[in-house]
């Protein structure tokens, strides 16, 4: 896993609530066995008119050129619907490093931990500030400080993240080397509760 | 101070406990099937790992496989090679598969409960999210994302923060033709598609405990579509008299000790919740959705919000563009409005329950002419059990066809979609905009609604067919 300390970057804002993860990568491109190229099919029904990708929709954010960055924006309960860990991977691997939004869905927030894409919790006024802000403007985040931040107006909020998840996402490490090193204890377990 | 049904069988899970971190919680069931698995088992195999304990991994192919022509290749080749490459993965690391053309092959949450292989007390995890289904049967079970999967593989553990619990009481008797999705629709209308994200939910009350077990798995199925990490039920008869006799449950000397250790599994009286939520059966009407999340859900016989009723601005904005997306205009009724598909099916609704149902409504009568059905059984063994029924033959006259076991167009993975901007009377989970196909509108409902549409061609009270 990719660990990321800090970032400071243009932001995508997606003003739309409720995003599940059928809108993050419809179910048609679910048939894959690795998890490389799901960024092109992100978002792929509201950025293209008929699946055609010669035909992006001007109206979708993705498509709007003044719009860029590492740091996505969406509004509150992202990320809901099925467990598919695909819409983790389709945004990283379109270039995202971080998600902001008020609220987000439980099963998606672990996955994009788990693939090195950090989730931030921002109150809804904090997110209106950001929303509020022009395509130029940038965000920073600094993840062992624990804040985001509008740099172009100074606004600043701490997010929350437990401290295990923070030291892996930090350092790149991920869960499974952890429960790999675990392996006496658990069998310790599975005896004393057989 | 007493604990939850959810503590007792979490605190008895947990292998360790990281300081200001998650749990190691050990997972008794892991079930798996083709799409959510294969780059768990390709993680596992760059490790250099083994597959800890595979004899607690059951597999099966549900979501892309066809309903039709079973025992031919499948044609669509993206799908045909996540199902083969499922039989190598299970073959090369010895994991139990309920493959394509095998007996017990059906939807992961229909086949668990029927082959008596979910249990109360265990802790389940499956690489989707309707794995809550199994906490009917007062399980631990949730959704988990690929990773997590292969940290399963890896460890049969899994790193979870311990959730907060919440309970939901529904007491009192059902009207005639409210069934229980009827109650999972209404309960997410009022709280939201997000109201119980970050909770664990308990279901409780008169009105549950009347429930069967499929009723009861309907209910936890779509615990997700409120956010909840899971939901489940506390075990009582109904629960042991289901399991009792299937396949992979205790017998003998087994089952005595098994049953004495399940009856410990309730809250305690003096237990406390972070939310309780009380709702009177006789509120519920049937439920239809007629919005892009399942929390935008009324009466059937109610009237879509105004948009006046919005206050906030991206909730204005949003409703408008669910009402686009769907064709529908604020304030108007759905009743009578025309419908051109039925989907019956889904791991919400295709037990041999809901098929008896859907039969006892449409005995004896023909389907609408205008009305295109995918009518999909959850498994191979509610196949069969319609046929023994007799069942087959009351849909046959009906002009309905039956199709063959899967996932089907729950979410249109293989070929059964629904054509855009056709409206669909579905007993799934889902109504998000092309979950059922590009463009396609879902309004999500109960098999006896579902029922009702199939013979009228529109959306029906069921009230009215039964009265």
């Amino acid at each position: 896993m990719q660990s990321l300390q800090k970032i400071t970057s243009k932001f995508i804002p997606l003003r739309i609530e409720n995003v599940d993860t059928d809108q993050i990568i419809p179910a048609r491109f679910l048939k894959a066995t690795t998890k490389d190229g799901f960024g092109k099919n992100l978002f792929r029904d509201w950025r293209y008119e008929n699946d055609d990708e010669t035909k992006p929709k001007a109206d979708f954010v993705l498509n709007q050129k003044q719009y860029s960055g590492e740091i996505l924006v969406a509004a509150k309960n992202f990320g809901c619907g099925s467990s598919r860990e695909h819409a983790a991977w389709s945004i990283q691997d379109y270039g995202f490093k971080v998600v902001v939004s008020s609220f987000f869905a439980d099963i998606f927030k672990n996955n994009a931990l788990n693939n090195g894409v950090l989730p931030v919790t921002v109150s809804d006024a904090f997110l209106q500030q950001i929303f509020a802000q022009g395509a130029d403007a940038t965000l920073s985040v600094d993840l062992e400080a624990q804040t985001i931040a509008i740099d172009a107006t100074g606004a600043e909020e701490r997010f929350d993240i437990n401290s295990y998840k923070k030291t892996c996402m930090l350092n790149g490490y991920d869960d499974i080397d952890y429960l790999l090193n675990m392996k006496p204890e658990i069998e310790a377990y599975e005896k004393a509760n057989q | 101070m007493g604990k939850t049904l959810f503590e007792k069988i979490w605190d008895k899970h947990v292998v360790k406990q990281i300081e200001d971190g998650p749990s190691v919680v050990y997972i008794d069931k892991h079930f798996i099937h083709e799409v959510t698995s294969p780059q768990a088992f390709s993680g596992i195999e760059k490790r250099g790992a083994q597959l800890f304990r595979p004899k607690q991994i059951v597999a099966t192919a549900d979501h892309n496989v066809p309903t039709m022509h079973q025992e031919l290749p499948i044609k669509d080749a993206l799908s045909k090679f996540q199902v083969d490459t499922l039989i190598e993965n299970c073959k090369k690391h010895g994991v139990e598969l309920y493959g394509l053309g095998h007996k017990y092959q059906g939807i992961v949450h229909v086949i668990g409960p029927e082959l008596g292989i979910t249990q109360p007390g265990m802790t389940i995890v499956c690489g989707d999210s309707h794995t809550s289904t199994h906490g009917a049967f007062g399980s631990i079970a949730f959704g988990i994302g690929t990773s997590e999967v292969e940290m399963v593989f890896a460890s049969q553990c899994i790193m979870q923060s311990k959730p907060k619990v919440m309970r939901i009481n529904i007491d009192g008797a059902l009207k005639n033709g409210v069934v229980s999705k009827d109650i999972i629709l209404y309960i997410i209308a009022q709280i939201s598609a997000s109201g119980a994200t970050g909770y664990f939910v308990e279901y409780a009350g008169s009105a549950i405990r009347a429930l069967s077990m499929e009723a009861r798995m309907t209910i936890c199925n779509m615990s997700i579509e409120m956010g909840a990490r899971g939901g489940m039920i506390a075990p009582d008869q109904t629960t042991f008299d289901y399991i009792k006799g299937r396949l992979f449950a205790p017998q003998g000397a087994a089952w005595d000790q098994k049953l004495a250790a399940w009856k410990e599994l309730y809250t305690d009286a003096d237990a406390k919740f972070d939310v309780e939520i009380n709702i009177k059966a006789e509120d519920i009407d049937p439920m239809i959705t007629y919005g892009t999340n399942p929390g935008m859900g009324l009466s059937v016989r109610g009237t879509l919000p105004t948009i006046e009723s919005f206050t906030d601005a991206t909730e204005k904005q949003n409703y408008e563009k669910a009402l686009a997306y769907m064709g529908l205009t604020a304030g108007q009724s759905l009743l009578g409005m025309p419908v051109q598909n039925v989907f019956i099916g889904s791991c919400t609704n295709s037990r041999i329950e809901d098929f008896r149902l859907v039969a006892s409504i449409i005995k004896g009568k023909q389907k609408d002419p205008n009305i295109k059905t995918l009518i999909v059984p959850g498994s191979q063994e509610v196949a069969k059990q319609i046929k023994a029924e007799g069942l087959d033959k009351i849909f046959a006259d009906a002009g309905v066809e039956i199709r063959q076991a899967g996932c089907s167009a729950c979410l249109g993975m293989n070929e059964d979609k629904i054509p855009a901007g056709e409206y669909c009377i579905s007993t799934s989970n889902r109504n998000f905009e092309g979950r059922q196909g590009a463009g396609a509108r879902t309004l999500l409902a109960s098999p006896l609604t579902a029922a009702a549409a199939l013979l009228t061609g529109k959306i029906t009270d069921i009230r009215d067919i039964l009265n």
